[in-house]
């Protein structure tokens, strides 16, 4: 049930009301070394969910206060987002402040059967993409590059040891993943961002950058193993220290 | 099955989107092997450090152009 709406130059899936809990339905390594399934809870709590669903309301009325608070709850999210893809500050901020914007002029086309943030992210990564195709229109390689069996097979294997994350502080250890993120070729980027932090399905990231599902797989794979492998050297590199 | 069949898997082991015999057979291999098994433990956790972050704070200067540009161009209710 997706009723699409036309924001800029493309087509925008409006109520995409699919609670898709699977992006990381992932399996656990526990200290046994066996693997069990478990399904991460990334959802917002029913209160956050129904405090939400008031404010929409209250915007949807004119109540500019209640909008600027959606605003305020997801300002930064959106920005990793527009940076991430765009890649470039400047365009980042345009892309976020049109998506705020373009949301609040569409609020009456948002009919609540999925998040409002779910529903912003969708219109904020228009935007970005839209931004990033303007800047550079070659930045998106339709085809797969050849791949020898050596380009995905994984380096840095070590043991990171019990609680890798705890040996930074928080403010260090986002610095790390900052910085390992912008590390990323962007085409991998772009798939991570949206279909892993964004919570976009395979088939909407692959309408959303304009390549084939295959092709969203095979770089979200390649994503994914490249952040691990360079997530490993920070915490290599600290484990070998202490 | 090889190392890089199993690499090649991963993300749609971590995703849970194999059919039950290849899944069977990647958790099989995993267990013959250490290497293939980290990699899948770390890479589910990488991408879980990155989904617990909280994002930086807006810088001070794009935070005020926003809400800027939000007051101004936001004096009418939605169409």
């Amino acid at each position: 049930m997706c009723k699409p709406i036309e924001i800029g130059v493309s087509t925008l899936c409006a109520n995409v009301g699919i609670e898709r809990t699977g992006v990381l339905a992932i399996m656990m390594g526990t200290p046994n070394g066996h693997l069990t399934s478990t399904n991460p809870h990334r959802l917002p709590s029913t209160i956050a969910r129904e405090d939400e669903h008031l404010l929409v309301a209250a915007a949807k009325k004119g109540d500019l206060s209640a909008f600027e608070e959606l605003v305020n709850r997801y300002e930064r999210k959106i920005f990793r987002l527009t940076m991430n893809i765009t890649g470039n500050r400047e365009d980042a901020e345009d892309a976020m402040q049109d998506a705020f914007l373009k949301s609040y002029s569409h609020l009456k086309d948002f009919e609540g059967t999925s998040r409002f943030y779910t529903w912003l992210v969708r219109i904020a990564a228009n935007e970005a993409l839209m931004r990033l195709r303007k800047r550079r229109p070659n930045q998106f390689s339709l085809d797969e590059p050849v791949e020898t069996e050596d380009d995905l097979m994984p380096r840095e294997i070590q043991d990171w040891g019990p609680g890798p994350e705890q040996r930074f502080a928080q403010t260090e250890m986002r610095e790390i993943l900052n910085n390992v993120i912008q590390e990323l070729d962007p085409d991998y980027r772009i798939v991570f961002q949206l279909r892993d932090v964004d919570d976009l399905s395979t088939e909407e990231t692959a309408a959303a950058v304009g390549i084939s599902v295959p092709a969203v797989k095979s770089r979200l794979l390649r994503a994914r193993l490249k952040l691990r492998e360079k997530l490993a050297k920070y915490f290599q590199q600290r484990g070998g220290a202490n | 099955m090889r190392c890089s069949e199993a690499i090649r898997e991963i993300s749609n082991f971590i995703d849970g989107e194999l059919g039950a015999a290849l899944k069977h057979e990647l958790e099989a291999h995993f267990k013959e092997c250490e290497h293939c098994h980290l990699v899948v433990v770390q890479t589910k956790k990488a991408v879980e450090f990155y989904l617990e972050s909280e994002p930086e704070e807006l810088p001070g200067e794009v935070r005020t152009r926003l809400h800027g540009v939000l007051r101004k161009r936001l004096s009418s209710p939605p169409a």
